[in-house]
């Protein structure tokens, strides 16, 4: 749990992230209903859509990652979270496949995607974004090919109940200092040779 | 009825006809040699003989392969009652010359002389390319004069089928198509198969990356692999036999058929072979060029007019094979050294090789060497010997890196291993195979991983698609290659790559996804370093180390997923 | 599955269960039978063994391979096991790979919720691809006015080309082209609107394990397959024997 930088008040920090998604994994979360009382007494949430804050903070104990990572600002912010987070939830599809985001990659290169839809589709006036908007990268990927991460959470969105089943184990864990439940290693033993 | 030949007369009205030259000229037509223009140079030979008014005492012969391709094209003149003398690199202009100097006034031309007493021909030991680079393939005659058919002719007469596989069990002799089966254990399981009728299939569908083994064996002889085809189907009692040729091969299957049409004029195939009551038809048929047809249930599906994908064994070609009937596959290299093994007997053969692989192997010889082309060794000679004897080592004082054998199916031998035998068991022993014979030299210019990421493109090019683990195995072994040759790896990929090579292995349905996984395990074995060194390290955040202290040690993978039993 | 006259005489076991057997049966159709499940993608029950997907493999003792329990007769003494880590293992890459293999978008496909590779990456405990997605570019064939074939989210099981060859006798359906380039195609590659032998049965829909075979106008999750009523039929042609059977979900 926090230890210094947090406040210090013996809850979990968690926080959430939005990469490439359309929100619907957050909608979820809030269709946690009266969990959610129940989560606000035993962590903080310390960053994400759903508060204020501009800077993803320091130790954080559980964060959920929802979307894929498709542009520079998603880049960034998945090294910064990974940088400052105990255990990286890959929060629904999108984070887990790629899902929707990804279906740009059928085109190939982020060009030809974006001429079509905002040079050939719209009545007036079609011209490329180019500034404010974070340039995108070259393929939209799913989350673990970027960071490592701890545990993945499938479903677009995944449902409140297996939302609530993950959060809460990964939080027992952490609360009682055991190994968090981790993604299933799967290299044969023998191979465990590089250490 | 067919007439039945008299192959005396024949061996002797040709011997006697050869004996009316003074000088027989015999000129290089393989595909190698013809490649590198052998055409021309022997038209230059018979306009000079023609020129020079020898044309009655000197014979221009074209022959089929006389084995140092990389020096081709190959002549080599044969005086009778003197030396033969072999030149290199003939061009017309030489040709002339050897008519009108070596040939008319006895004078050598010194400086294109090929020494046939040089290790590449002498550490060789010829059965199966016996008439290669010896005999005109297209003319039967000269076949018989070599001794062609006597053996048929003694086996229709003289054993019963159950003989002629009790001596090729004695013999040892095992298939060369590389997976060393016992030749006679499959002869015997035709033999005792219930059904009629029966077939035999000649595998000539040779696709590994630089080998012409076979090519070289039906194109140069083509009536040794009919020979044997006819003694295979009189022991194990097939009426129908089949030469599975790639389409790639128009010159073999342009001289099989040739070969297969006047051995049938002769009575030495159709019915009543050589007067027996013995019957064979025999065809050529063309592959399409899928690499994955030289799999036994893959090419009979491909000859019954199927697409060419592998099917479940068992049940085996001999029990239910092509249509449904018993079939026998033997390669063709296979099939060429039977009518030598029946002609002189078990013993004869026996002494060549080792215990358990006996006899010779033919390989084609390439890359970093100074002699390239077809040779035929004993089994069991070394590695080194192969490539620093016959091959003549690394050009430019070059350093030997890696030998590859087996194709896309086979593995790689560094040069602590050069003093391993070449045999069946040994090369399995460490990682490779002997596969069909090709035989790849690499210097130390050579990337191995670059190596593993071009057979494995091959094998994903050419999976049939049928079982999943070979269809998007070799596509993601491809692309961890790719990634780590291109020096973006990073170590899960090759973690990856190890665990994939060990699924694809385990779990592919035919022998090429199986094998598959081959030169990336042998190139990982011996030159693993090479690998390491291209990876990128682990990528660290913001450029610092992460400043979460990190979570205790992960458990045991083998004690959290065992069984996945649920 | 071999329903066998008389009584099963061959003694084997499975995971430790010991079980009798028919003449003929195989493992997995003993597992089966005595409740013990295997993952598979391609067998389908009622239809000709194909094994392409190579997800029943299993142990057998004494035996330095593994084998196909689909296409393997059980004989007498036979143990198997049918699960062990590193055949868990296989699976689940196997697994992966096809789901990198194609354009698997659950949350747009039909079959979302009623799809057996869904089941098996549970199964096999697949949480996410470790592998390249391939993102394929794949085609759709909307022009039977009926169904339709995505190619994306096919897994070359050939049930469809099975079923429509061996149980409606039909054979529209093969496959074309090679390795990673093998596609399901409709009368030698036509558009399947434009096929003449194509009978409209639907069976290649009922069977398809994924959403690549579909009723047209079915929206996201809304598609339902019914693969096992192929062995009704088979069962009933074979046999004569009309069985009492539960409607698809």
């Amino acid at each position: 749990m926090s230890n210094g930088n947090g406040a210090g008040n013996g809850k979990l920090r968690i926080a959430t992230a939005w990469l490439g998604g359309c929100s619907g994994c957050h909608m979820s979360f809030l269709d946690l209903d009266e969990f959610l009382v129940d989560l606000a007494g035993m962590a903080d949430l310390v960053f994400g859509p759903l508060t204020d804050t501009k800077a993803f903070p320091p130790d954080v104990d559980i964060t959920l990652v929802e979307g894929a990572v498709t542009n520079e600002d998603n880049r960034e912010l998945a090294f910064a979270l990974r940088e400052n987070t105990r255990v990286v939830v890959s929060f629904g599809d999108c984070a887990v496949t790629g899902n929707v985001t990804a279906l740009r990659n059928l085109l190939g290169e982020p060009e030809p995607m974006l001429q079509r839809v905002y040079v050939e589709h719209p009545d007036l006036d079609g011209q490329l974004p180019s500034e404010v908007v974070p340039a995108l990268l070259p393929m939209a990927e799913p989350l673990h090919e970027l960071i490592p991460i701890d545990a993945y959470m499938p479903g677009c969105p995944p449902s409140a109940e297996r939302i609530k089943t993950t959060i809460t184990a990964l939080a027992q864990a952490l609360i009682d200092g055991e190994p968090v439940p981790k993604a299933t290693e799967w290299l044969f033993p023998d191979e465990a040779r590089f250490g | 009825m067919a007439k039945q030949i008299d192959l005396h007369d024949v061996a002797h009205s040709e011997l006697e006809m050869r004996s009316r030259y003074t000088t027989r000229v015999k000129a290089c037509s393989s595909t190698a040699c013809l490649s590198a223009g052998a055409g021309p140079v022997r038209q230059a030979l018979d306009q000079a003989a023609e020129r020079e008014d020898v044309n009655s005492d000197v014979q221009v012969v074209p022959t089929g392969c006389m084995g140092m391709c990389s020096s081709g094209p190959l002549v080599r003149v044969e005086p009778r009652g003197a030396e033969p003398t072999m030149y290199a690199q003939v061009t017309p202009d030489i040709a002339t010359r050897i008519i009108r100097e070596h040939v008319v006034v006895r004078k050598l031309i010194d400086e294109h002389v090929l020494d046939e007493d040089q290790p590449f021909f002498s550490r060789q030991r010829k059965i199966v390319l016996g008439n290669a680079g010896r005999i005109d393939p297209e003319r039967i005659e000269d076949y018989v004069a070599e001794g062609g058919y006597q053996a048929l002719a003694g086996a229709l007469n003289d054993l019963a089928p159950e003989e002629v596989i009790e001596i090729i069990d004695d013999s040892g002799l095992r298939g060369r198509g590389g997976a060393g089966y016992p030749t006679a254990k499959k002869w015997d399981m035709l033999r005792r198969a219930e059904g009629s009728p029966k077939y035999l299939i000649a595998n000539g569908d040779e696709g590994d990356q630089g080998a012409y083994m076979d090519r070289t064996i039906m194109e140069d002889d083509p009536h040794r692999v009919i020979e044997g085809m006819i003694i295979a189907a009189y022991a194990t009692g097939a009426s129908h036999g089949y030469i599975y040729v790639r389409a790639e091969y128009p010159t073999a299957v342009e001289r099989l058929e040739r070969a297969i049409r006047v051995a049938r004029r002769q009575g030495l195939l159709g019915r009543n072979i050589l007067g027996s009551d013995f019957d064979l038809q025999l065809e050529v048929r063309i592959g399409a060029g899928a690499f994955v047809c030289g799999e036994e249930t893959a090419l009979m599906a491909s000859i019954e007019g199927r697409r060419g994908t592998p099917s479940l064994r068992p049940p085996y070609p001999t029990e239910k094979g092509l249509w449904g009937q018993p079939t026998m596959i033997n390669n063709v290299e296979t099939l060429a050294n039977v009518p030598a093994i029946v002609a002189n007997g078990a013993e004869w053969f026996g002494e060549v090789g080792t215990a358990q692989s006996k006899g010779t192997k033919v390989f084609a010889l390439a890359g970093s060497l100074v002699n390239t082309g077809l040779i035929e060794v004993p089994m069991g000679i070394t590695l080194r010997e192969i490539v620093f004897d016959i091959g003549g080592g690394i050009p430019n004082d070059g350093v030997f890196k890696a030998a590859q054998s087996g194709g896309p199916s086979g593995g790689c031998l560094p040069a602590s291993l050069l003093d391993s035998p070449v045999d069946y068991e040994s090369l399995r022993k460490l990682g490779s195979m002997m596969g069909s014979g090709g035989l790849v030299v690499m210097d130390d210019s050579m990337r191995m991983p670059d190596v593993a990421r071009f057979y494995m493109e091959f094998c994903r090019e050419e999976s049939c698609g049928k079982c999943a683990p070979c269809r998007t195995g070799t596509v993601q072994m491809h692309a961890l290659l790719d990634r780590i040759c291109e020096g973006v790896g990073r170590r899960r990929d090759l973690q990856h790559l190890e665990s994939l090579c060990r699924t694809v292995r385990q779990t592919s349905l035919c022998g090429l996804g199986q094998s598959a996984p081959n030169p990336v395990v042998s190139t990982l074995d011996h030159f693993r370093h090479e690998y390491l060194d291209l990876l990128v390290p682990d990528v660290s955040y913001n450029g610092t180390a992460p400043s979460v202290p990190p979570r205790p040690q992960a458990p045991d993978p083998a004690v959290t997923t065992k069984g996945g039993s649920r | 599955m071999s329903r066998g006259n008389g009584r099963p005489s061959i003694p084997v076991t499975i995971d430790g269960q010991e079980a009798m057997a028919y003449e003929g049966e195989t493992i997995l159709d003993v597992a089966t039978r005595i409740g013990v499940r295997i993952p598979r993608l391609c067998y389908l029950e009622g239809l000709s063994v194909w094994g392409g997907c190579r997800l029943c493999l299993v142990e057998v003792e004494d035996d330095p391979r593994y084998r196909l329990s689909c296409a393997t007769p059980v004989v007498a003494e036979m143990a198997v096991t049918t699960t062990n880590w590193e055949l868990h293992n296989h699976r689940r890459r196997i697994v992966e790979m096809l789901f990198a293999e194609g354009n698997h978008i659950c949350a747009v496909c039909v079959s979302n919720g009623d799809c057996e590779l869904q089941d098996l990456a549970a199964e096999t405990d697949v949480d996410h691809i470790h592998y390249d997605l391939q993102h394929p570019d794949a085609s759709v064939d909307a022009s039977h006015p009926k169904y339709v074939l995505d190619r994306e989210r096919c897994v070359l099981c050939t049930r469809c080309v099975r079923v429509c060859n061996e149980i409606e006798g039909a054979h529209v359906w093969d496959v074309g082209g090679r390795g990673s380039d093998s596609m399901i195609v409709a009368e030698l590659s036509k558009p399947w609107g434009e096929s003449p032998s194509c009978t409209w049965c639907g069976k290649c829909v009922l069977v398809c394990p994924t959403g690549a075979l579909a009723f047209k106008g079915r929206a996201v999750g809304e598609m339902r397959h019914d693969p096992a009523v192929i062995d009704f039929l088979k069962t009933a042609r074979d046999e004569g024997k009309w069985y009492e059977r539960q409607e698809a979900r």
